[in-house]
């Protein structure tokens, strides 16, 4: 027994682990830890009531066999018996086996539940503490139920201790992880960031100075740490000042890590670093400081050649992310021979695997033969478990930076050579795909198999390649002698018996193929297929092709044959299925690179002189034996080159929400959304939102649905609404709320659907839009999406019927220059009525027909509402079909309202203009002019019914 | 931080942390994976590792491994002092700590842990602060031995 004993009272306890210590063998400790189970048993079941100094050492000694790895069945109820205790002692050892044993056993949590409010509202710090503790760590959702509404009243209450403060903030935090649906902060966010400025909240509780939070010569590197994390949850501040401050401390921390160590402490290094590391994932999220950019890639790149194997480590996963920006990716390329060499040299895999992400990360077309072949030479080496990725990571490179096939299919043959059998379907279907759609390579990759073949031992890949290739196009290589056609099918079935059963499926379709190509050889081919090992063959597949095979030779013509087995078609174009697949392995996050040029693969795939388009109805006509071989993978075409522009257009502009947006409508708030409700607000290759709204007067209800269109699982799924600048105006609130039947999941399984509703109240009127924050982790990976919710100004509108007379009184008396607003666009493509029309009531205005004079205008009337006023517009939209108009000068704007709502109605009809103007094809230019008229009505709070303040 | 583990050179776990919800299996499984993962690596390598989809950074303390498992972007190097602040709390509490004083003092070990961490986030990183709640709580305690003594109860 050590020493040590400060406020030790359990001796029982001390001597039970002694006993279980002593024990000689496994079976000793068993029998030891089963009679004192009985004993604990007994004592609990006893008929004298246990005080609480028993309960809590027989409660501690439960806790103690439970952590050597046996299961407790019992002791529960006395434990949360313990919690009810008066004395810290016994309630702090309930809390501690509440937290490491309890799971969600329901009747428990209930009475757990019930201790811990009572402790909760014991205004004891120490006890509201323990309480908090055991509910951040238990965390379930059976907590975050319960206590959500409770933990923000204490975080902001003014009488909290600050000790309690810090643990209730950080609980809340638990708790809003685990189940961010439940933990609804709308309403407490602004008390809660007003704690961000007290001191006491930062540098903790009284008495304390900030020397305590210097660690070794650091100061507060926690702190730091959290700070320089928080901005990164946020985009580059737009105001100048503020955004040369923060590069100002970045530099800083940059100069910093160039100054000598002020101890010689790893504890002091890995401090100092880890605010760097930091930092530079801040410069690195900001991606807008070429010279932080650059200067970080240097100091990563003093690390590279650090003697700490940690700092080693992260700046090549640091450089990772480096590379992918336009501003860096030329200095991390300067140092690929010392990530070569760390490739080759470090003794660490888990280095090793970093410097080959590495290498993948920085290759462009410059470096790519470099980069390829030092893989390629270090997968004859590599680890077993990181050959496959390696494998894909070669397969991609040397697809997407070939730039001549002959290197790429060179490559492929050796990784086939040297990593054979963690070659999957995915890369050696993609080197056909690509001969195939390639005919300047295929003579060469006709030759390059063949010699390949010729090795006594090669590998099983090797010989579906060769068989396929050799099947479609030996004949470019017939001419040889050396190739000629019947040296080509013996070689070809000298492998045949060695072949697992799909590669000699895969054969038999390549000798049919070969009676087609080369008559001479049909006899001996038929000889083949008809022996008994084939026909007879107990495998159904093979016996069922052997048979058609045969019978086709034997009865088709030249020509039926020809027709039959024509060279394959190009494939369709569609996103590498090697990709998909190391995006499957990794995470879609981990290869940014392949974002940067699609174009690239696309001229290689697609193939000069043949349309993407004939190629996909050439193969849909063209059944070949062996056309299952393929495409069976095949992903979604990639959004890549639309179709056609004209017919993309309508799609876009089309009424109902059926037309996605494409892949790259990224780009927030998608103009089509201001005149209707509907619709499919973002997909792309793994998420599908679509949006269903409503609005009256100033309230809205937003119906988000969050499809999950792969097959895997989204963890960690949650959203997040958020208004910019709320904290200083409260241009609009949104309350996130959640029905009642679907709340957001963490988890969307794949295909599932969930869905999420957002009630929206209009406060005033407003510029930006909500955001939403999306974030999930898709195979590790961690997406993070960001989209404007498309709330805007227009939505609140409450249309207004009036006669022509009406109408053109009010516009008369809205004559002052800031009471008006006007806009002059070019349409196009031209426009149509009802389109217009149309446009005109989605925006919400009541559209007068028969007022204006000229039959070409279109008059709209409309009241915007919002919670603390109303503003009246009256719109006025009038096509000119002379090209010339002179744009009036832009009004001046002195109310801060008018302003603000000018602004935000000249945004939107601004982007309900183009969609006005592309409706149809009428090829006459045309202009429109808007003109807009405001009156602001501020309503009374107390009294139903509005004044007018203009 | 999604959880913590201190096990012994021959893998025998001391001290286990959850700041996620998992299943009991789970846990085991985790446990068992993780330990035998870190055990077989070499002194030098360095001190993360990619598992699972998470980070695990660990370090190694005579005969105790320290092993934590952090989410994407958290920080590595910050978490290696996170194992070493709460090493040294450790120290300073128990006065030249042992693996003896942790698996005899399992109890104060967590305690003192839940004063640092909460919810798997640094809660208190001045080491004098938490010492001194520690202290207190102590106090507490030796009140109630004291009781204890004067009223032993029949045993």
């Amino acid at each position: 027994m050590p020493a040590v004993s400060k406020g030790d009272g359990m001796r029982g306890l001390a001597v039970f682990i002694s006993d279980i210590r002593n024990c000689k063998s496994k079976e000793a400790e068993i029998k030891r830890i089963n009679k004192e189970l009985a004993n604990i048993r007994s004592k609990f079941k006893g008929d004298k009531a246990l005080d609480g100094y028993s309960k809590k050492k027989y409660v501690c000694k439960l806790l103690f066999i439970f952590l050597l790895g046996h299961d407790i069945d019992f002791g529960h109820m006395e434990a949360v018996n313990l919690l009810s205790s008066n004395k810290y002692t016994e309630k702090q050892i309930g809390y501690l086996f509440i937290s490491v044993l309890v799971n969600s056993n329901s009747e428990l949590i209930r009475l757990i539940n019930n201790a811990i409010k009572n402790d909760l509202s014991s205004r004891n710090p120490t006890f509201m503490c323990l309480a908090l503790h055991c509910i951040a760590n238990v965390g379930s959702r059976e907590m975050a139920e319960a206590f959500a509404g409770e933990i923000p009243r204490i975080l902001v209450a003014g009488d909290t201790m600050d000790s309690v403060k810090q643990s209730a903030a950080l609980c809340l935090l638990r708790l809003y992880k685990a189940s961010p649906d439940l933990v609804l902060m709308g309403e407490w966010t602004s008390r809660v960031v007003h704690l961000l400025n007290d001191q006491h909240m930062i540098v903790s509780s009284a008495s304390t100075d900030l020397q305590d939070y210097t660690y070794y010569f650091v100061p507060a590197p926690w702190l730091s740490c959290k700070l320089l994390r928080l901005l990164q949850c946020y985009p580059p501040p737009e105001d100048g000042a503020v955004k040369g401050r923060l590069v100002e401390c970045l530099e800083t921390i940059l100069n910093k890590a160039q100054e000598p160590p002020k101890s010689k402490k790893v504890q002091h290094s890995n401090a100092k670093n880890a605010i760097l590391f930091e930092a530079i994932s801040l410069i690195i999220h900001y991606d807008s400081e070429p010279n932080l950019l650059v200067r970080a890639c240097n100091q990563l790149g003093q690390f590279l050649q650090h003697r700490e194997t940690n700092l080693r480590y992260l700046a090549l996963e640091s450089m990772c992310t480096l590379a992918s920006s336009e501003f860096s990716h030329e200095a991390v390329k300067t140092h690929i021979e010392t990530v070569i060499n760390a490739l080759k040299t470090e003794r660490d895999v888990s280095v090793r695997q970093r410097a080959a992400d590495l290498l993948y990360a920085m290759c462009d077309r410059s470096n790519a033969k470099q980069i390829v072949a030092e893989m390629l030479s270090y997968l004859e080496t590599a680890d077993y478990s990181i050959r496959e990725e390696m494998v894909l990571k070669v397969a991609i490179l040397a697809e997407k930076y070939a730039v001549d096939y002959s290197w790429y299919v060179d490559t492929i043959l050796n990784l086939i050579r040297i990593a054979g059998d963690y070659v999957s379907e995915e890369v050696w279907y993609r080197v056909i795909q690509i001969v195939i759609n390639r005919d300047d390579v295929q003579g060469y990759a006709a030759k390059t198999v063949f010699e390949a073949l010729q090795a006594p031992a090669c590998h099983e890949n090797m010989v579906k390649v060769g068989g396929y290739i050799l099947g479609e196009f030996g004949n470019l290589i017939a001419g040889d002698p050396r190739s000629s056609p019947l040296v080509q099918f013996n070689l070809l079935h000298s492998k045949f018996h060695l072949c697992s059963v799909p590669t000699r499926a895969l054969l038999l379709s390549a000798y049919i193929k070969f009676i087609n190509l080369f008559p001479e050889t049909k006899a001996t081919i038929q000889e083949v297929l008809r022996s008994d090992s084939q026909i007879r063959n107990s495998d159904v597949e093979l016996q069922q092709r052997a048979v058609e095979y045969l019978k086709l030779s034997s009865i088709a013509s030249t020509d039926v044959l020809a027709t039959v087995l024509e060279e394959m078609p190009p494939f369709p174009e569609r996103e590498s299925s090697i990709l998909a697949k190391l995006k499957k392995k990794k995470g879609p996050g981990a290869v940014s690179v392949e974002l940067e040029d699609g174009k690239e693969r696309g001229e290689l795939n697609g193939g000069a002189d043949r349309g993407g388009e004939a190629a996909i109805a050439a193969s849909n006509s063209t059944p070949s034996p062996s056309s299952d071989l393929l495409g069976l993978r095949s992903a979604a075409p990639v959004g890549g080159p639309a179709p056609s522009a004209g017919s993309l257009l309508v799609d876009v502009f089309s009424e109902a929400g059926s037309a996605p947006p494409s892949a790259a409508s990224e780009d927030p708030a998608p103009p089509l959304f201001v005149c209707k409700n509907n619709g499919v607000l973002f997909e792309n290759q793994l998420l599908q939102i679509g949006i269903k709204s409503e609005y009256r007067q100033n309230l809205g209800r937003m119906y988000l649905f969050y499809g999950n269109k792969t097959s895997v699982q989204f963890v960690s799924f949650t959203t997040t609404v958020s208004c910019p600048g709320e904290l200083q105006s409260h241009i609009l609130k949104c309350i996130p709320s959640l029905t009642h039947t679907k709340p957001v999941e963490p988890l969307v399984e794949g295909g599932a659907q969930v869905q999420q509703v957002i009630n929206i109240e209009c406060l005033t009127d407003f510029v930006d839009a909500p955001l939403l924050n999306i974030k999930f982790r898709y195979g590790g990976a961690l997406q993070n999406i960001t989209l404007k919710l498309p709330v805007t100004i227009n939505k609140f509108f409450q249309p207004t019927e009036m006669a022509a007379a009406d109408f053109f009184q009010r516009w008369k008396q809205l004559s002052q220059p800031q009471q008006e607003a006007q806009k002059i666009f070019k349409a196009s493509h031209g426009m149509d009525t009802e389109v217009l029309k149309a446009k005109l009531l989605g925006l919400g205005t009541a559209l007068l027909e028969n007022v204006d004079p000229n039959p070409e205008n279109y008059v709209c009337a409309g009241v915007i509402q919002t919670k603390i006023q109303q503003v009246g517009c009256l719109l006025r939209l009038e096509p000119n079909a002379q090209a010339q108009v002179a744009p009036p000068p832009p009004p001046t704007h002195t109310h801060t309202h008018t302003h603000l709502c000018a602004h935000a109605l000249d945004s939107h009809t601004a982007s309900v203009c183009p969609s006005l103007c592309g409706s149809h094809c009428i090829t006459h230019c045309t202009h429109l002019h808007v003109i807009t008229r405001y009156c602001i009505y501020v309503k009374d709070p107390h009294r139903v019914g509005s004044s007018k303040s203009h | 931080m999604q959880f913590m583990l201190l096990f012994s050179r021959q893998g025998k776990l001391r001290l286990q942390k959850w700041y996620v919800p998992q299943a009991d299996k789970e846990k085991k499984k985790i446990t068992r994976e993780l330990v035998q993962t870190v055990l077989a690596r070499k002194p030098k390598m360095c001190s993360f590792l990619e598992w699972r989809d998470l980070k695990v950074v660990y370090k190694r303390y005579a005969s105790l491994y320290f092993c934590c498992a952090i989410e994407d972007q958290d920080n590595e190097l910050i978490t290696l002092e996170i194992i070493h602040r709460y090493v040294e709390l450790l120290d300073k509490y128990f006065g030249s700590v042992c693996e003896l004083d942790i698996i005899f003092n399992f109890e104060k070990a967590y305690f003192i842990l839940d004063e640092f961490l909460l919810g798997g986030e640094a809660q208190e990183t001045s080491k004098k602060n938490v010492l001194k709640a520690i202290e207190q709580a102590d106090l507490l305690q030796e009140n109630l031995d004291f009781q204890i003594r004067l009223f032993p109860a029949p045993s």
